[in-house]
């Protein structure tokens, strides 16, 4: 069982991922007027935010340590938040600065933070081995780190997916894959896509246990997340989640989302964020003044970040030919 | 020159030309089909599929789950059965996931059958960056595909080429590579040349693969480029006029090579610039200088510049991929040095 502080931190932590991808929206857009360019502005290039998916990154991550290890998608804001990523770092790589994470090499899909294990990758599925390698560095050291892989469904039908499954199990290795399933890759429809409605169940192909969460609800989440986290610590090997969420906006920035319909009105009315508020704020767990008290303050933070990232000088132009080779 | 046909006057743009080439193919052949990740109602994430869901309907515009290594396979099967798929591999960066099926089997069936089995199939895909799409999403890769044995590599600059590569693409019976730079697509939410829109006529017509285009005659200097960096030799060559005479050689595809059209014009300038935004080292730009090197080095007056993507990931911050990428300035540069 959550207690009361545990979630008004769950609340804290969502709020504040929900107000950087807000703050990311406003100002990716904001620069690419009147004639919308994907490579204008300070903000420039793909941009896949991840509103509706926090109680993902939260749920899980409240079960991790710093020395813990995440490979997330190309949709990794909440996940990296969630882990501890430093946000101004991060804010001024996504502005593609010199004090950015990477100097501005890397970009949004590829934000990598050797301090609190976390990388991401551009290229679906592709980020599920490499967990299963961090798993494999933390239990041959002895240490009971654990691995957690992230990709959407639609990475599930990606070779990588399986194979890496099969090693983490026949290895026994302490990797936690985690499928969050928000009914869309791109355009395309889960039902589409995948002939089975519960993920899940393809865990019992490589003889793991996994288990599908419904509701996006992050206490759920945490549960479901703890239980998988400490069978890996305690060396029990590998475990597969598949967790139902929402994707709120377009798969990414300037997607008009024709193909969703009537689903995507659902969807706006599932965010998960107003319930949480209002479920805790009806049960006396928080008032409505703490509530919006939260809100100022992470909003603070992220416009901390952005004027950071903001005021921080370019990389060199003759930086592009160094990092090749170690 | 191949465009005896004339181009009319509707402009279009190279993602209309594109899927037009296909739409006319699959009226008059019911083999032809389409399949890739958001094909369908999406109409391709670069338009190269757009409005074909709507005439054709799922059952020849198929939307793939995330399965390269699946679904490229399978149109490999449907190929060697005698049908005609198109398959779109999203961004040619995902190569990495699924090349097997691209360079063990696609590029080799026709070979190792001792000519018994054909692969007609078409791999179009997007390449190419100027957009901060960074190290993964960015890449021209033409000449690693090129590298292979077995595949014909095309790369279109303009409306007109594309469709009739398309179209010829389509019509082939060996499996050919369909690169479609993003910049030249004519994307409304991507800045872009004009020249990515252009006459193109309605009815369907051929450009042959493998053979090159004068895009712009000229005496002082050979220009050999291809895809988006044929738009920027262009317009430095229209600058140049008066000046310096430029021809520019848009390649078209890569393979074949149409190295003829390279030797003759070099012969006839002695000077070469090559303008690539794929990886310099090991790929197109040499296997140029080394086509007149084999043939007569001494057509040279002056060492060959090359205007390529330097061996580095492609970075995401504007100014580290600008530093990196051929822009006019370093075309203008380079023809200035070998012209000197
Ligand atoms: C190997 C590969 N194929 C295709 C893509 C293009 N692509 C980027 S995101 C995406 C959809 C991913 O869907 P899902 O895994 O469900 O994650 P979501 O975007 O819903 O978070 C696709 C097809 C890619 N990046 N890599």
């Amino acid at each position: 069982m959550v207690d009361n502080d545990t979630r008004v931190d769950f609340f804290r932590q969502m709020a504040r991922i929900r107000a950087y991808e807000a703050a990311l929206q406003a100002n990716y857009h904001a620069d690419k007027t009147p004639q919308w360019d994907i490579g204008a502005g300070l903000i420039p290039g793909e941009m896949h935010l991840a509103a509706g998916q926090e109680p993902v990154a939260v749920g899980l991550c409240a079960n991790l340590v710093q020395e813990d290890a995440i490979t997330a998608p190309h949709r990794p804001h909440h996940l990296a938040l969630a882990k501890g990523v430093d946000m101004k770092k991060m804010t001024a790589e996504i502005y593609g600065r010199d004090t950015g994470l990477c100097h501005g090499k890397g970009g949004h899909m590829h934000l990598f933070a050797p301090e609190q294990h976390f990388s991401c990758s551009g290229i679906i599925g592709q980020g599920m081995p490499v967990a299963v390698g961090q798993a494999m560095a933390f239990s041959r050291r002895g240490t009971d780190n654990v691995a957690v892989a992230v990709a959407g469904e639609g990475a599930a039908n990606q070779g990588a997916f399986h194979e890496a499954l099969n090693l983490a199990s026949m290895w026994k290795l302490p990797v936690v894959f985690i499928i969050e399933d928000n009914g869309w890759a791109i355009s395309v429809a889960r039902d589409t896509a995948t002939p089975i409605k519960d993920g899940s169940l393809r865990g019992s192909a490589y003889g793991m246990p996994s288990q599908r969460v419904e509701g996006n609800d992050v206490e759920a989440i945490y549960e479901a997340c703890k239980t998988a986290v400490e069978r890996a610590r305690a060396g029990g090997g590998p475990t597969l989640l598949e967790i139902h969420t929402v994707r709120l906006w377009g798969h990414f920035e300037g997607d008009a989302q024709a193909y969703r319909g009537e689903e995507l009105n659902e969807a706006t009315e599932s965010d998960p964020l107003p319930a949480y508020e209002k479920r805790l704020v009806s049960a006396g767990i928080l008032t409505q003044e703490q509530a919006d008290q939260i809100k100022t303050e992470v909003a603070a933070e992220v416009d901390e970040a952005i004027e950071f990232a903001k005021s921080s000088p370019e990389p060199k132009p003759a930086d592009a030919y160094i990092h090749v080779f170690a | 020159m191949t465009a005896t046909l004339d181009a009319g006057t509707r402009r279009v743009t190279t993602a209309k030309a594109i899927s037009e080439a296909i739409a006319q193919e699959m009226r008059s052949d019911p083999e032809v089909f389409v399949m890739g990740e958001d094909v369908g109602p999406y109409g391709g994430i670069f338009g190269s599929t757009g409005g074909l869901f709507e005439e054709f309907g799922s059952t020849r515009i198929i939307d793939t789950p995330i399965s390269e290594t699946g679904f490229i396979g399978a149109g490999i099967g449907a190929a060697v059965e005698g049908m005609r798929p198109v398959v779109e591999l999203m961004f040619v960066d995902f190569f990495g996931v699924c090349f097997d099926q691209i360079y063990n089997h696609m590029a080799k069936i026709h070979y190792e059958s001792g000519g018994n089995v054909k692969v007609p199939m078409v791999i179009m895909t997007a390449v190419g960056g100027g957009y901060s799409d960074a190290a993964q999403h960015s890449q021209c890769l033409w000449a690693t595909f090129a590298h292979m044995p077995g595949m014909k590599v095309v790369a279109p600059s303009n409306p007109y080429d594309a469709k009739g590569l398309m179209i010829s693409a389509i019509r082939d019976d060996s499996p050919v590579i369909f690169m479609f730079h993003k910049g030249v697509m004519g994307l409304p939410w991507m800045a872009k040349n004009p020249r990515s829109i252009g006459p193109v006529p309605e009815e369907e017509y051929t450009v042959p693969i493998g053979k090159a285009a004068i895009a712009h005659e000229g005496s002082d200097v050979t220009v050999v480029s291809v895809s988006i960096s044929v738009q920027h030799c262009l317009d430095v060559a229209e600058e140049l006029e008066g000046t310096t005479s430029v021809e520019v050689i848009d390649l078209r595809s890569i393979v074949p090579l149409d190295r003829e059209a390279i030797l003759t014009s070099v012969a006839k300038t002695g000077r070469l610039v090559i303008v690539d935004e794929d990886y310099k080292s090991f790929g197109l730009s040499g296997e140029i200088v080394a086509t007149i090197a084999d043939k007569d080095p001494s057509l040279l007056k002056k060492p060959v510049e090359r205007v390529c993507y330097p061996d580095v990931p492609i970075p995401y911050a504007r100014v580290l991929e600008y530093e990196a990428l051929p822009t006019r300035d370093k075309i203008k540069a380079a023809i200035a040095k070998v012209t000197a």
